[in-house]
């Protein structure tokens, strides 16, 4: 396997800056582990990442570095395979890496976070959604900013139970891996919410159908006060105009994969209210606008997957390094969870688990034939 | 009980779209023992063109029953010229050959006219305007059942009652009878052989284009896709009732949406398909040429 250009320039150019600035820093450098695939199939989902970090860095070392010090970069190729990506981890921890930007995949993360987490080491992933990795509480060293796979449906349940306050939901899912992953999660959060909520109906529909009357009348039956749909939009507006035109008129509530225009267009004037989860914009951010910028006058064109995540991962790092003073990691977790930081993905903390705050999915509501968030 | 009216009017409601596909396939089989299974998309395209005729004529300022109307005709004429033309492209030239040949002639026209639609429209789902206006004696049940599928249940009735008195009464109708109980003799006795498959070909298609035209005005959205679901329960319809028996297509169509109706509001919807499926594997073992169907006397 030969190493990646991409990557050779970046060790090369990570030297340069430190040769040439270490003389006015004091003190030895901070050193940023950054793991992720460098190459392999899934190398296009690591390499924009490190070129973030590496950006991130060049600014921040152009500026007097971080605590004084300059802060250089190690970055190792996990090619997203749990069982190197350990290897990448024992290879951090023995360079003495500071703290890591990474892993990129949820399942390289899984298998490199025990060894950082022994190592007193954190970890700030800009990409790995797989909800255990917070929750679990296995892994306290860990970080994230990006929201993990159930967050669409926290976020609805937490929507329908708080703001709609209603008790009565049907759960519906179109059998495909989306929408049925986020289906049950939706079940589960409705569940555990501590009897505000009950799940009245869990079922699957058959995309293509001639017609969903069946499960609309279903649907009354079951008495729901509101539908949380996990799927796409060409089922989501049959059911949304069979329900509408039987005169089940309780709130639809759905995800993403309905969050689109065309959903709008083919529900017409049924669409009117539907509430939908969606990426929160940040596209117009200042900071993500000169991050975007920055790739473009280094190396062309657009950044590829997570390139803002992990902008944002690196700052907040750089950041909670800055503010605790130390580059122990009980006092960067600190800075971490208590410091809010300016990012291209907005303003962020992070919470108990390691979630970025803010980060993520918000609720859309159809108003006038567009979609608009809701207050 | 309600709960189960709603249930029995769904399926009735779907089973008549199903009934509508399956007399194309069960007629088209009668005659020529073929399998069409390009009907699907001529169902698909009678969807397609009932929307544009729709959309022409409702800039007409015509009232909305009448656009309908129109549009159904105009959908039916269109889609049984695509019904003649396939049959005179795909089916007609290989008429003598093994019977392999044509079924890989008919997935082909599938294709083929599936992906015409892909191209010459597009891959989106398409939003198809509620053609049947809102009956206001109806609107206290529309709960139950709505405007639109009183419409749909009476046109496809007022359509198997059309048909039955064209195959019993018309000198068509009888021609049809008797190609499909013996080709060769009619043939001998003076039918004109390809007329009579034609007509055949053009009227399952028209059937087809009407059933397109009413699920498209009723669950107001269609795509090139459609007909391959459609084609494939329409289809089972047609062998459950018994292929080649015009009633069995009609019986057929209906015990199929009932099952799936009943299934999705009972048990899952998740299973409809499996119910339906199971249903025909049982009474295909009870009775293997379906209900109504007979191995050789009573077709069409």
């Amino acid at each position: 396997m030969s190493t990646p250009v991409s990557a050779v320039l970046a060790a090369l150019a990570v030297v340069a800056l430190t040769a040439g600035a270490s003389v006015a820093s004091a003190g030895e450098p901070i050193r940023l582990g950054v793991a992720g695939p460098q190459s392999g199939d899934l190398a296009s989902y690591g390499i924009p990442s490190s070129r973030a970090a590496e950006l991130v860095v060049r600014e921040v070392n152009a500026k007097g570095g971080v605590l004084g010090r300059q802060v250089k970069l190690l970055v190792e190729d996990d090619v997203c395979k749990p069982e190197i990506a350990a290897n990448t981890a024992g290879k951090l921890v023995s360079d003495k890496a500071h703290a890591v930007l990474g892993h990129i995949c949820s399942g390289a993360a899984k298998a490199a976070l025990g060894i950082y987490r022994d190592a007193g080491i954190i970890a700030i992933s800009p990409s790995a959604t797989n909800p255990e990795l917070t929750q679990s509480g296995q892994y306290p060293n860990f970080y994230r900013t990006i929201a993990p796979d159930d967050a669409q449906a926290r976020i609805e349940v937490a929507f329908a139970l708080d703001t709609l306050k209603v008790k009565k939901i049907a759960v519906l899912h179109d059998k495909q891996d989306y929408g049925r992953g986020l289906a049950e999660f939706a079940k589960k959060f409705v569940e555990s919410s501590g009897g505000r909520g009950a799940v009245v109906m869990f079922e699957g529909i058959t995309p293509g159908a001639v017609d969903y009357s069946a499960v609309i009348q279903k649907i009354r039956q079951s008495g729901a006060e509101a539908v949380i749909y996990g799927g796409y939009h060409p089922e989501a507006s049959k059911l949304v105009a069979g329900m509408r035109k039987k005169k089940i008129d309780v709130p639809f509530i759905s995800d993403d994969g309905v969050k689109d225009e065309t959903f709008i267009k083919v529900a017409g004037a049924f669409a009117e209210g539907v509430y939908a989860s969606g990426p929160r914009d940040t596209s117009t951010n200042p900071l993500a606008v000169k991050a975007v910028a920055a790739h473009r006058a280094a190396y062309g064109g657009d950044p590829g997957a997570f390139y803002l995540n992990a902008w944002a991962a690196t700052l907040a790092l750089l950041n909670a390094i800055e503010k605790a003073g130390s580059t122990d990691s009980a006092a960067i977790a600190k800075a971490l969870h208590t410091e809010f930081v300016e990012t291209p993905l907005g303003r962020i903390r992070f919470d108990a688990r390691g979630d970025a705050e803010g980060v993520g999915f918000a609720m859309y509501q159809v108003h006038k034939g567009v979609y608009v968030a809701v207050k | 009980m309600d709960y189960f009216l709603e249930l029995f009017v769904g399926g009735l409601t779907r089973g008549s779209i199903y009934a509508l596909i399956a007399l194309g396939y069960t007629m088209v089989y009668g005659i020529l023992g073929l399998i069409n299974f390009a009907h699907g998309e001529i169902y698909m395209i009678g969807a397609f063109t009932g929307l544009i005729a729709a959309t022409l004529l409702s800039w007409t300022g015509l009232p909305p029953l009448a656009v309908l109307l129109l549009a159904a005709v105009a959908a039916a004429a269109w889609a049984a010229a695509w019904g003649l033309a396939v049959e005179r492209i795909a089916y007609r030239p290989l008429r003598a050959a093994p019977r392999l040949a044509p079924l890989i002639s008919a997935i082909g026209a599938s294709i083929l006219l599936q992906n015409f639609v892909l191209i010459a429209q597009t891959s989106d789902f398409v939003s198809f305007p509620a053609l049947v206006p809102e009956i206001p004696w109806l609107a206290p049940y529309a709960a139950v059942i709505s405007s639109a599928e009183v419409v749909i249940l009476a046109v496809t009735a007022t359509a198997m009652l059309g048909l039955t008195l064209f195959v019993r009464g018309t000198r068509l109708g009888r021609a049809m009878r008797a190609v499909a109980q013996d080709r060769t003799m009619a043939l001998l006795c003076g039918v004109d052989v390809d007329r009579v498959i034609g007509a055949t070909f053009a009227v399952g298609s028209a059937l087809a284009a009407l059933g397109g035209v009413l699920i498209g005005s009723h669950v107001g959205q269609i795509n090139f896709a459609i007909g391959f679901l459609a084609g494939i329960k329409a289809f089972t319809a047609a062998v459950l009732g018994g292929i080649g028996s015009i009633p069995g297509a009609v019986l057929g169509g209906f015990i199929l949406g009932w099952t799936e109706s009943f299934a999705a509001g009972y048990v899952s919807s998740a299973y409809e398909d499996a119910f339906a499926f199971i249903l025909l594997v049982a009474i295909l073992i009870v009775r293997p040429s379906g209900i109504l169907g007979r191995s050789t006397a009573g077709r069409a």
